[in-house]
Formats: structure tokens, sequence, C-alpha cells
């Protein structure tokens, strides 16, 4: 029950602060932080009593602190039986994302004290957003997941339509409707793969049992004979459309221009949130979903994806370096950094897998603790403009030390997180002739990063200090905490990341192994 | 060997960090006071003098083959990749680790003097621990990855450092010079350590090196370069070397540690460590050894004519690193390495006289404004002369035995020309430093001796600087030439660790040779003395008899301005192109239009709905019935 609990303890938290009055907002305060505390003592648990050996991935009985039950069981005459399960469990690929959303869902728990119009219905929105992230990588139910999944979208526009900057409602239009857009070519895959496969094939048409379940649709000998995703050209159409509905979250280079306008107006926690956490799900379901349900597609389109990651690397860095706001700056970093992940994945190598997955985690922590340290001086100056700002290193050290450290880390310096991700995309990318390539120009990426950060951190922390910024003041309690939590996190996942890759290895090799041996033997699928 | 304290090696100079970084940052205990100012000096310094010692006494009980493991933890192990954090304590670390540490107990001692009124005291030994902790993980590891997170951790202090002025905002533009300079050739080391892994199928460097027989040549020459490219960068060698001269405008200590006697030599220290990796490959090794001999070169000529005190000595250091490469390109490893541990005190003997005479002029920096300076510094003059006369390789001085053993060796490989090149380098050195140390300490005072009053450093700084300069004296005796002795402590004593070609000369050649470049010496250091005391004018004449050439030279042949105009221009451009026109006029039109007419539509919609949620569900709804009926019915 753990996962439910995991899942469900924010939503009832919402349910009790819609019974609290209007005018206690900081009673709404600390019923959040409670709730998302509790999630973090959750999944230390979690992680206390996970078994690294199991992989997990195709095989339903190597999930742990699984939770399955019929939720709905029809009999539909000779389409067989339809069944829609309530199926949570977790593996190494999900656990370093419980992880992140845990804490990055807490640190935004923090981040939103300041927020002091409509407390409560704030605070109920974030609740429901958690509950629908942590459910999102926890089913294993197609139907489950999507159900999550469309839950996230509606708390998200209302917290930047309503808690927005001023463009908030464009940015919240645009938002909803990209992702929308891509939940309903996600709907239509995920109902033809429904039809397509059966959990007990051979019986007879009546007893078949149609099952949402991803992890019977991960293993091919479920695909039912003659149905529509039998044909490999109907499979690679599935492939395409429901990669689109990912690649829109991630965001992938062109549907990227959505997140841009989502940051800008997105207040601070949230902003926290769509970095950390929101934009993981994209990649998420595509190690969760498309590697292992779409093997064969997956190898005959790696390089394309591959090249999709590097553009996103390129163009990204590009976009960024020109960009005069600090938050969207920070943000096109972001497309530039996810582009890793896709590069990483479409290698299908060991260390790219890894190194994807880590990137995950680790862009999680790094993109939050920059979205925060812009937040920090947003409060106090009410603009963004990097050119307007000019030696706040002398007025506010403390503020300017760990910006700059957030800053190296998103550059990709070894010790910190990011590195070890970058280097192991780069890595697992380079011994693979597919990708060979695109890793050598990948790494113009990781420079321009360079460039652009230290740029940004020369004009608004060095030189004599603009007058106009005398009086402000160096980092509040609150705040250093924050960031000196997730700095600690990246720290630690930069000098020691076998503690979370040793999570990862069983089930990333099994992936591996997945795709490529279905790969070779979907030649004789037809 | 024991190496039960090893660990404390390492993590000392961490914990002074880590204590000066926290106490100062959140200025607990007064910590950022006047009055903490020694406790902070001499914490750090304490940190960095016990490794030393731990150092000293591993050395001392132990034999040139002896070698070591000291494992702390596994960092990341996939499949066969498998990164620990394990130093390897061999004679070539545990050499470079002594250097490392000794000079810099040093340089934070001078430091404690030299920072005296920096309000940014503390900050300044945060990095320098933390720079040490970096530099002995690059050195002590025993794998690539490891050494390349020491790599990095340089590479970070060198910004913090360079930029440690931050109000100067040539400061941060030098600053970020160096690191991004750096970061180009940390790419090509990357690409070279991944070639290295998927053909060795190992980073740990023993597994590297016995495996070099059976990798294809071709690889082997791509993962070298792209290693030596790396070691460009730090190293400051062709084509990578501009940002080295700029960074001397971080404070003029970390010049002598960091830019001069440590940091930069990591490149060679690395090709060394890979020594029977790199001379696998002789197309390789004559690369080298030509970046060598043409960067010894070209930084000689440059510095010929600088007027900034720290300038000279940065092109001076460049130029010795392209010695150094020299002597690996042509298989003399352990020679390099004997050039890297000699270089080490005099130049940072030099670097340090040049802060002393700083601090005197009240931060004047350029020789032109100086002179006589010997009556008022004479502790400074002194130590900085002998230390001149090292680099210039007077005979018997340190420079003497490291760089001549570089001239033999290059000269017995047969490669006349770049003997002829380097040996035409070194009579350059020795004018170049006999000329900045007559235009400061000789001849009449440029400066308004009234008004300046120039005055001799306290005992903290000059003691350091006695320290090296007796160094500068005497080290050169661990590497006798091969005429005079039949032992060759450094190279025997490298031996195990690094290997070295085999000498094919007669006695009676390096005699000659030994003659040859002694009196080169002396004829450069004469002809230095003698131009820039009495004979100005001369060289006045000289300059406009030839000023086309000397403007060139001057200019550093405008090799900053042909990389602004070829790379940092077009990037620029193409940067502020793909924001400007495609990004703004393309993806946001194209893909912000759908937007805009929904939210126009919405707009019209908020007459009729009171919220969306109802038209989210109905859409939802006739979305999925309408793609089940689709997919039943087809």
């Amino acid at each position: 029950m753990i996962l439910s609990a995991l899942i469900f303890i924010p939503m009832l938290a919402a349910l009790l602060l819609i019974l609290v009055p209007k005018e206690k907002t900081d009673l709404f305060r600390w019923i959040a932080l409670a709730a998302s505390s509790i999630q973090l003592v959750l999944v230390a648990f979690l992680i206390q009593n996970y078994d690294q050996s199991l992989a997990g991935i195709n095989q339903a009985e190597t999930y742990q602190f699984v939770e399955k039950f019929d939720w709905i069981r029809v009999s539909a005459g000779s389409y067989g039986i339809l069944e829609i399960t309530y199926f949570l469990g977790v593996d190494g690929l999900s656990l370093p994302m419980l992880i992140l959303t845990a804490l990055v869902g807490l640190i935004g728990v923090i981040s939103s004290f300041t927020i002091d119009k409509h407390v409560k219905g704030y605070f109920i929105s974030y609740l429901i957003l958690l509950s629908a992230m942590t459910g999102v990588f926890v089913a294993l139910d197609f139907f489950l997941f999507y159900l999550f999944w469309e839950l996230m979208l509606i708390p998200m526009y209302f917290l930047i339509g309503i808690w927005g900057g001023p463009r908030r409602e464009y940015a919240a239009i645009k938002f909803f409707l990209y992702t929308f857009i891509g939940s309903l070519l996600m709907l239509l895959v995920i109902i033809g793969l429904y039809f397509s496969y059966v959990t007990n094939p051979g019986a007879a048409p009546e007893q078949m049992v149609h099952s949402f379940s991803m992890v019977s649709m991960m293993n091919q000998q479920n695909l039912l004979p003659g149905s529509l995703l039998s044909a490999e050209h109907w499979r690679h159409i599935a492939f395409l459309l429901m990669f689109l509905g990912f690649a829109v979250k991630i965001p992938m280079f062109p549907f990227h221009t959505w997140l841009p306008d989502a940051h800008v107006e997105a207040p601070t926690p949230i902003s926290v949130i769509l970095a950390g956490v929101l934009l993981k799900m994209g990649t998420y379901g595509l190690v969760r979903v498309m590697m292992p349900v779409f093997p064969e597609s997956w190898l005959y389109f790696a390089w394309g994806i591959g090249l999709f990651g590097v553009i996103n690397i390129l163009y990204g860095a590009l976009a960024a370096m020109g960009q005069t706001d600090l938050k969207k700056l920070i943000a096109y970093s972001s497309v530039s950094h996810m582009g890793f992940v896709l590069l990483g994945l479409a290698s299908l190598s060991t260390e790219g897998v890894t190194g994807a997955v880590y990137q995950m985690f680790s862009h999680g922590l790094i993109s939050a603790m920059l979205f925060l340290a812009v937040g920090v001086i947003y409060d106090r100056a009410h603009h963004r403009e990097i050119d307007g700002f000019g030696g706040l290193a002398k007025q506010m050290p403390v503020y300017a030390g760990w910006t700059l450290f957030a800053f190296f880390a998103s550059l990709g310096l070894p010790a910190l997180s990011g590195f070890v991700a970058e280097a192991l995309v780069f890595m697992g990318s380079f011994s693979q002739p597919v990708t060979q390539n695109l890793a050598i120009v990948s790494t113009l990426g990781m420079l321009i990063t360079a460039i652009y950060y230290l740029w940004t951190y020369q004009k608004v922390f060095t030189g004599e200090l603009n007058p106009k910024y005398a009086g402000y003041p160096d980092l509040t309690g609150r705040e250093l905490t924050m960031l000196s939590v997730l700095g600690a996190a990246i720290l630690i996942a930069g000098i020691y990341p076998s503690l979370l890759t040793d999570l990862m290895t069983s089930s990333v090799n099994h992936l591996n192994d997945l795709v490529k041996s279905a790969g070779t033997a979907s030649a004789g699928l037809n | 060997m024991t190496l039960d304290l090893f660990s404390y090696v390492i993590l000392l100079p961490v914990a002074g960090f880590l204590v000066n970084g926290l106490l100062g940052l959140f200025n607990l205990a007064g910590w950022r006071s006047e009055a903490r100012k020694p406790v902070v000096g001499w914490l750090a310094s304490a940190a960095i003098l016990v490794p030393f010692l731990i150092l000293l006494q591993i050395f001392i009980g132990m034999a040139a083959q002896d070698k070591g493991f000291v494992t702390l933890y596994n960092w990341l192990t996939i499949e066969t990749l498998q990164v620990n954090i394990s130093y390897q304590v061999d004679s070539l670390s545990v050499l470079m680790g002594l250097m490392v540490t000794g000079i810099g107990f040093l340089i934070h001692v001078y430091s404690i003097g030299y920072m005296k009124h920096d309000p940014g005291f503390w900050r300044f030994f945060v990095y320098l621990n933390l720079f040490i902790f970096s530099m002995l993980n690059l050195i002590f590891a025993d794998n690539l990855m490891l050494l390349f997170l020491g790599w990095e951790g340089v590479g970070l202090c060198s910004y913090l450092l360079i930029g440690f002025w931050y109000q100067h905002a040539f400061a941060n533009d030098a600053a970020i010079k160096a690191f991004v300079m750096n970061r180009i050739g940390d790419f090509a080391f990357l690409i070279g350590m991944f070639l290295l892994f998927t053909s060795a199928g190992s980073l740990n460097f023993d597994a590297i090196n016995q495996s070099v027989g059976a990798l294809d040549p071709t690889t082997l020459f791509l993962a070298g370069l792209f290693l030596f490219i790396g070691a460009t960068g730090k190293s400051a060698q062709i084509p990578l070397y501009t940002w080295l001269p700029d960074a001397m405008a971080g404070p003029t200590p970390v010049s002598a540690l960091i830019h001069a006697a440590t940091m930069v030599t990591a490149g060679v220290y690395m090709v060394a460590r890979l020594s029977p990796l790199f001379s696998a490959s002789p197309e390789l090794m004559v690369v080298i050894a030509v970046i060598g001999g043409l960067t010894a070169f070209l930084a000689a000529t440059i510095g010929l004519f600088q007027n900034d005190i720290k300038k000279v000595l940065a092109y001076s250091t460049v130029s010795q690193l392209g010695y150094m490469f020299l002597a690996a390109g042509v298989g003399a490893f352990p020679v390099a390495i004997f050039h890297v541990f000699t270089h080490a005190f005099f130049k940072a003997c030099l670097f340090l006289g040049s802060g002393s005479v700083i601090h005197a002029m009240h931060e004047e920096q350029d020789i032109r404004n100086m002179g006589g300076l010997r009556k008022y510094l004479p502790q400074t003059y002194l130590t900085f002369f002998i230390a001149t006369l090292a680099l210039a390789g007077f005979p018997l001085t340190a420079g003497f035995f490291s760089k001549d053993e570089i001239l033999f060796r290059t000269f017995a490989s047969g490669n006349y020309l770049l003997w002829g090149l380097a040996l035409f380098s070194a009579l350059l050195t020795a004018v170049y430093m006999m000329r900045l140390t007559s235009l400061t300490f000789y001849g009449r005072e440029r400066f308004d001796a009234g008004h300046k009053h120039p005055h001799e450093s306290p005992a903290l700084m000059t003691l350091p600087l006695w320290v090296l300069a007796a160094g500068a004296l005497t080290v050169g005796f661990l590497g006798l030439p091969g005429v005079v002795s039949h032992s060759n402590w450094i190279t025997e004593w490298l031996s195990p660790a690094v290997i070295t070609a085999e000498v094919h000369a007669t006695h009676t050649t390096e005699w000659i040779l030994i003659g040859l470049g002694s009196v080169i010496a002396l004829t450069g250091l004469f002809a230095g003395w003698k131009l820039y005391t009495t004979g100005l004018e001369t060289v006045t004449r000289l300059k406009s008899g030839l000023s086309g050439l000397y403007n060139l030279v001057y200019n550093k042949y405008f090799v900053d301005e042909l990389y602004d105009r070829l790379v940092v221009g077009p990037y620029t451009r193409l940067s502020e192109s793909v924001l400007a026109k495609i990004e703004n006029r393309f993806f946001y039109p194209v893909f912000g239009w759908t937007s805009s007419a929904v939210s126009g539509f919405a707009d019209t919609l908020r007459y009729i709905q009171t919220g969306y949620t109802p038209v989210y569900l109905t859409l939802f709804i006739i979305g999925v019935i309408g793609l089940i009926s689709l997919i039943l019915f087809i």
C-alpha cells in the first residue's frame, strides 16, 4: 500500500485543505509541507527496501512494492474480456524519478511560502499536481498512467494561469494546448495498443483478456496476430504519434516554444516543478513506454531521435546564448540539457541509457536550483533583465556563491551531477557507431553552455555594484535552506554517483537487452 | 612503503577548504574579520603542510619501484566501466605531490603576507586549498576519469582565482577566457579518453599502458592526439596558449602557484603518466615535439618585448612548458618531469619576487616605470636574480641541468631543426630574463622615489623567496648529465613509472653541447644586461630600424585578434542570428499563432462558460468516444 500512500497523501491533504477556512494561510502552508515531507520519508523507505538486483521493465514479477487490483473487468463477447487494473510498481527507472519528485516537490512547497494570493486554491492545486506526478511515475497500467497524466494538466494550467506573470493566460493556454494535443495522440495509440494485445495469447477469443497493463504490452508474444499493431508500418506510425505526445513534454525541438513562455509567466515554485519534474514525464514516457513497447521502432528511428537530441542541445544552447531575460535563458538551457536524454536513449548503450536517466534526475535538481536562484533576485528586483544588474556578488555573496554553483553544475563541471550524466551520455553515444558522429557534434553544446553561463554570471554578479541594488539583503534562511539542500544533493550525486546508478543498473541493462533482442526478433514479425 | 596516512594527503586540503569556506561564507566566529586573518591563513597553510610531511615520510620510506594504491570508494560501475576514487602512489606521483604541496605551502605562507590587506582574504585561502585538493587528485589518480575530475577542478580554481578581484572587468574577461579555452581542450581530452576506453576497455593507467601493444596505430594516434590537444589547453601550448598571459590578472601568488609552478604542468604530467601510450605512436611524438618546440620559440620572442613584469614571466612560462613538451616529444619523458620540477622552483621564485616588487611599487607592473629597485628591495632582488640565472641556464643552476638535458636529448634524437630552434630560444630566454632584471632592478629610478617609497617585503614573504631561490640553485643536481655522473638520480627514480627513449650520442657530443648551452646562456645574459642598462639607445635604434618586425612581435603576432576575427565574431553572430531570425521570426510565430487563435477563441468563450474545466472534459469525452469508435469500426 506504500505506493498508494505515496500518491494519495498529497491529495488527501488537498481534501483537508478544502475544510480549512480561507484566512488561515499559514495552516495551508504547513499542511502542504507536512504532506510533502511524508512523501519524502516514504520515498526514503522505498530506497531502503529496494532490491537493486531486480530489473522490472517487462517482468511483472520483478517490479517491487507492487499493488495490483482489478478495477474494471467486463466481458465483451467475441472481443474477449476488457480489463483495467489498478497496477502500481517500482523499478530502477521509476525510483530515481520518485526521489526527484519527492525532493523537488518539497522544495517547491517551501518556495511557495511567499505566495499570498488565493493561498488555499494555490496549495490545493499544488498538492493535486504532486499526486498526479507521483502517479505517473508508478502507474503500470496505461489507463491509470493516462489518468494521472491528464490530471497533472489541470492544476498546472491553473497554477500558471492564475498565479503567473502578466501574460499568464496566453502562456497557460499555450501550455495546455500543446500538452493536450500530445495527450490526444497518446490516447489514440493507447487504445490501439489495448486492442492489439492480450494477456493470455492462445486462449479462445471470448476468453482473451485485453488489458491496459503496460507490462503485458512489453512482451511481444502477447501481440494478437492480425490486430492493427501487428503490422510493422502501423507500429511505426503508432510509435511516431505517441513519440510526438511525449516529445512535446520534453520538450523536443521544434515543439519547445511553449516552455519559455510557460516558464517566464509561471511563479517561481511552479517553474521549479515544471523544469524539475514535469519535463521528465516526457522522457520517462520514452523509457517506460516507447522503448520496451516499440523496441523495433525505437531501433529503426534511433538515429533520428539522437539527431533531434543533438539539435535540442545545440539549438537550445544557441538560443539561450542570446537571451536577455534570465528565466528565459534557463528555460532554453533546459531545452538544451534535455537533448542529452534523447541522445543517450538513442545510443542504446548501457552507459548512454544510464546517463540519460541520470540526466533526468540531475537536470531535475539543477534546473530546480537555477529557477530558485532566479526567483531570489526577481523577488527583490522585480525584473530579470540580465543587463540590468551588475556587481551583485559584493552585495549578496552567499547568493552569488550558490548561483555560481548552480551555473557550474549546469555547465557540467565534474564532481557535480550534471557532469556524470553528460559524460555517460557522451561516452555511450560515442561508443555506438550509430550515434558516434552525433556525440562529437554534441560536445559543442557543452562548450556553448559554458560560455553563456559565464557571461551571464559576469553581467549579473561581477564588476562594480549597480547602486540601485545597494540595499538588497542576502539570502533569507528559507532561501538558503532550499538552495543548500539542492546544492548538497547535486554535489552528492556528482561525487558518489554509484549511490544512484546502482539502483538503476539492472533495469537499464534489462531495458537495453529487451530493445536490442526484440529488434532483431522483429525481423520475423509482420 | 606504508600508506596508512595517505588518505589525509587528499582529505586535509578539502577539510581546510570546508572549514574556512563555511565559516567565511556565513561569517561565523568573525571569520571575515581582520583579527581572524592569521588564523584563516595558517589553518589553510597547515592543511597543505601536513600532507607535505606525510608525503615526505612516504618518500623517505619508499624505493623507486614501489607502487601502492589507496582506494576510497567506487565512484561508478556500469558494466565494464569501473571508476574508483583510487590513488596511485608511485615514484612519479610522489615526486609531483611533494612539489605541489611543498611549493604550495610556501606560496600559502607568502600569501598570508601578500593578501594581508585584501577584504577577500578568507575567500582566497579557500580557493587555494580547493586548488591543492584538485591538483592532488589529478596527480595521484590511478585512472583517467579521476585525473579529469582533478583536471577540471584545477580549471575551476583557476577561473575563480583569475577572477578573484571580480570588481575589475578585465579580471573576469581573463577568467572566462581561461575557462573557455581550457574547455575546448577538455572536450578533446574527453574524446581521447572515450576513444581509449572503447578500444582499450579500461580507464586505468596501468591497464591502458599495458594494452598499448594491442591497439591499432590509428586509434592510438587519434586517442593520444586528442589527449594532447587537451594538454595544449591546460598547459598553454599552441594553439590554445593565449589565455595564460591574460590569466596574470589574478593575484600574483596565484600566478606563481597555478599559472607557473603546478597547474599548467598538468599536461606534461599527463603525457608522462601515459608515456608508453604516447611513445608507441611515432607520428604523435613528432606532433608533440614540434608543438613544444614552436611554442618555446614563439613565446620566447613575445617575451622579449613585453613591458608588464608578470606578462614577461607568463610568456616565459609558456615557453618553458614548450621545452617540457619538446622533451616528451623526443621520448625523454623523465627529463620533461625534471624540467617541470626545476621550473617550479625558479618560476615560483620569480613570480613571488615580482609580487614583492608590485607590492613595493603600489600595484605598479610596468617595468618602464621601475628601475634601480635593487637598493630598496635587496632580498627580493637577490632571489630574483638567482632565479633569473637558473631560468637562463647559467652553469650549475637548476635550469642549466634540466634545459641542457632537453637540448641534448633533442639533438641526440636527430631532430636537429628543433634542436636549433630550442637553442635559439634558450638565447632569447637569457636575453629577456636579463632585460627584465635590468629594467626592474638596475639603472636609474624611473619613478618618483620621494612619492612611492618602495620598501622590502616582510619576512613572511621573503622567507619563501629564499627557500625557492635555494631550490633554484640546487635541485638541478638531482639530474646530473651522463658525462659527469653515471647515476642520474631523477631519471632512475622515475624509471619504474615513466619510460624513456634510448640515447645514442658520444660523450664528446654531450660535452660540446653542454659547452654550447653554457656559452649561449652567458651570451644572452650579458647581452640582456648590456642592452638594457647602458645600451638603451641601441635598443631604441634597433626597434625603429626593424619597426615592422617589432610591431608584429610586440602585438603578439596578432593571434588574439585573429581568434576574435575567426572564431569569436562568427560565433556571436551565429547565436544572435539563431535567436533573432529563426527562433523569434519563425518558430515563435508559427507555433504561437495556434495558441493566440485559441486564446482569442477562449476569450469569446469566456462569456458563455465560467471556467475551462467543462470544455476540457467535454473535449476529453468526445475525444475518447471518437477514438474508440474509430478503432473499433475501421
